[in-house]
């Protein structure tokens, strides 16, 4: 993994904040009075221990759970109650733990889906094929060739998805995320079940995503190595509570999050 | 040996000695074919977009045909009346999408099939209530169906081609031609696609879930008005009608679920089977086999080809 020259983001204006949100399913609470924010152009870990309720958050920020309690501020805009369209209207692009693809459909089609949202003409166009439908076609499928030579997977463009080892598969899914062109992009253990060699080509991606695009980035991960390598600040949760916050370094050293992972001695 | 001689060469002699009946035959299996791949369509656009075997679809098709029919009725000039439908299962879409789909999100398959039971008895009540249950007469002539035979003489004989029966090939042909390249190559069925394979996945790139839903019951509901029509020209408009869904399933079977060229090319094959069968075998067994070889026809493929002829067979890796 190559070095990264820090950016200095820890003055950026914040993107998205978390206030107070807590979410419950029945009797069990899943998230509790979480407060965080992340800022525009870092990259933001979430960790934790097994069910503290990393994917709630994330499911809670790009609108697949509406939180009971708390607000969310995304761009300046606060909202009390926001659907998944609407979140991936807003900019919120996001890839999932078991990866989501769409398997009937080629892993190209599957990154033109991601374009959905910015085509416009109007689909009876579509149907005949030319003038503006094929000019917005070839714009669109221009850019999405860019993000497949970028992700390095022009040799299975044309192959059905479900085909496809597991480390490609989520390569696909990221791409269907960048093809979205989002302000916030979040990634849902990108590096699970993956061995060594394909660990460090994602990150590379996801370092290079952040760097070249300036994509702000909220990452799960259980690589702790990974974490620390990437992140530029660490969120820490326990049971669906916040218990720290800060640098990798500093999270590190804290010992509540040392209790949480290791436990502690009653 | 002589009923192995009945069963396997005298209806091939048959064939071969009057060549215009194997036309007539061949002709009207046919047009079976395409008017029960209508139907097969409205099924599977639905189950396309959701995974729900739409039940209902039977029952929109003699709702659809008689807000026609009842439209035209109360004094209404008959295309007017035919725009009108066509907005009236617009409506019809945006309720079942609001006040169906919406509230069981996420629900097993099971759950939404079972709904579509409901929604297949609300719709018979709702129509007898408003239009009451004798059958009409469907008004083909004043949306300017052609009515009437053409006589053709060939191979000896004489064959007979109804104009309407015609007119339905040709329709069928356009509407499964028109849906079959708005799926592939437009915005809405890209996106339509994507619903079907992941619900998750479809959300986070931003479709929305209710557009989809109204487009596809709308898509569904004009499918439905046009085999009303055609169906109810053949016959007449009345809730016997609703049987047809269940001929539309051997279809499906035959052509896979998902598959729009397949449910024209499985209506065409149990259609042409149907009447071959009649025609050539159902003496043989006596009458009434054309109610059940649909069902063995599709038995037989599917031990062939599970997911039928078109499915699509989605490959995993384990």
């Amino acid at each position: 993994m190559r070095p990264r020259s820090r950016i200095d983001v820890a003055a950026g204006e914040i993107i998205l904040s978390v206030e107070g949100v807590s979410l419950s399913f029945g009797g069990v609470k899943a998230l509790s009075e979480v407060s965080f924010d992340i800022r525009k152009g870092e990259i933001r870990a979430i960790i934790g221990p097994n069910g503290a309720g990393k994917t709630s958050m994330l499911n809670v920020i790009n609108g697949f759970y509406q939180p009971q309690q708390g607000r969310i501020t995304f761009k300046g805009k606060t909202r009390a109650k926001m659907r998944p369209h609407e979140a991936a209207r807003g900019g919120i692009a996001r890839t999932f733990q078991n990866v989501a693809l769409f398997r009937g459909m080629s892993a190209l089609d599957n990154i033109m889906a991601g374009r959905t949202l910015s085509m416009h003409v109007n689909f009876l166009w579509h149907i005949v094929r030319f003038g503006p439908a094929m000019k917005e076609e070839v714009a669109h499928r221009r850019k999405v060739e860019e993000i497949i030579d970028f992700l390095e997977i022009a040799h299975i463009r044309r192959v059905h998805v479900g085909r496809l080892p597991y480390g490609l598969q989520k390569r696909v899914e990221l791409g269907r995320a960048l093809a979205m062109e989002p302000d916030l992009l979040l990634l849902d253990e990108p590096m699970a079940g993956m061995n060594l060699e394909e660990k460090e080509d994602m990150s590379r991606f996801i370092l290079d995503v952040n760097h070249q695009f300036g994509t702000t980035i909220a990452l799960i991960e259980h690589d702790m190595g990974v974490v620390m390598d990437l992140s530029d600040r660490v969120v820490v949760l326990d049971y669906g509570r916040k218990i720290a916050d800060g640098t990798p370094d500093h999270v590190r050293s804290d010992r509540a999050v040392v209790d949480a992972y290791l436990g502690v001695a009653h | 040996m002589d009923l192995l001689y009945r069963i396997f060469l005298d209806p091939f002699v048959q064939m071969g000695t009057a060549p215009d009946l194997l036309v007539q035959a061949l002709w009207e299996g046919l047009v079976a074919g395409v008017l029960y791949a209508l139907i097969a369509l409205g099924f599977v656009l639905i189950f396309k977009a959701s995974g729900v075997f739409n039940f209902a679809q039977g029952i929109m098709v003699v709702f659809a045909a008689l807000i026609l029919v009842g439209l035209h009725q109360l004094g209404v000039p008959a295309l007017i009346a035919l725009a009108l439908t066509i907005v009236a299962m617009l409506a019809l879409a945006v309720a079942v999408e609001r006040l169906m789909l919406r509230p069981l999100v996420n629900q097993p398959d099971i759950i939404l099939f079972m709904a579509t039971f409901g929604l297949t008895y609300f719709l018979v009540g709702f129509g007898e209530l408003i239009f009451g249950g004798e059958p009409k007469t469907m008004i083909a002539d004043q949306l300017y169906l052609p009515s009437g035979a053409i006589e053709l003489k060939i191979l000896g004989g004489f064959v007979s081609l109804q104009k309407i029966d015609i007119a339905a090939a040709v329709i069928a042909l356009l509407m499964v031609v028109g849906l079959g390249v708005f799926f592939q190559t437009t915005r809405i069925g890209r996106a339509l696609r994507a619903v079907a394979d992941s619900h998750r996945a479809a959300l986070s790139v931003g479709i929305s879930l209710e557009q989809i839903w109204v487009v596809v019951w709308f898509a569904a509901g004009i499918v439905a008005l046009a085999t009303g029509i055609m169906w109810g020209a053949r016959s007449n408009v009345s809730f016997a009608l609703e049987i047809i869904a269940l001929k539309a399933l051997p279809v499906l079977i035959l052509g896979g679920f998902t598959s729009i060229p397949g449910a024209i090319i499985g209506g065409v094959i149990i259609g042409v089977g149907e009447k071959l069968g009649e025609f050539y075998w159902g003496p043989l067994l006596g009458s009434g086999i054309e109610s059940w070889l649909a069902y063995v026809i599709a038995l037989v493929f599917l031990l062939f080809r599970p997911q039928g002829l078109f499915g699509e067979r989605i490959i995993e890796r384990v």
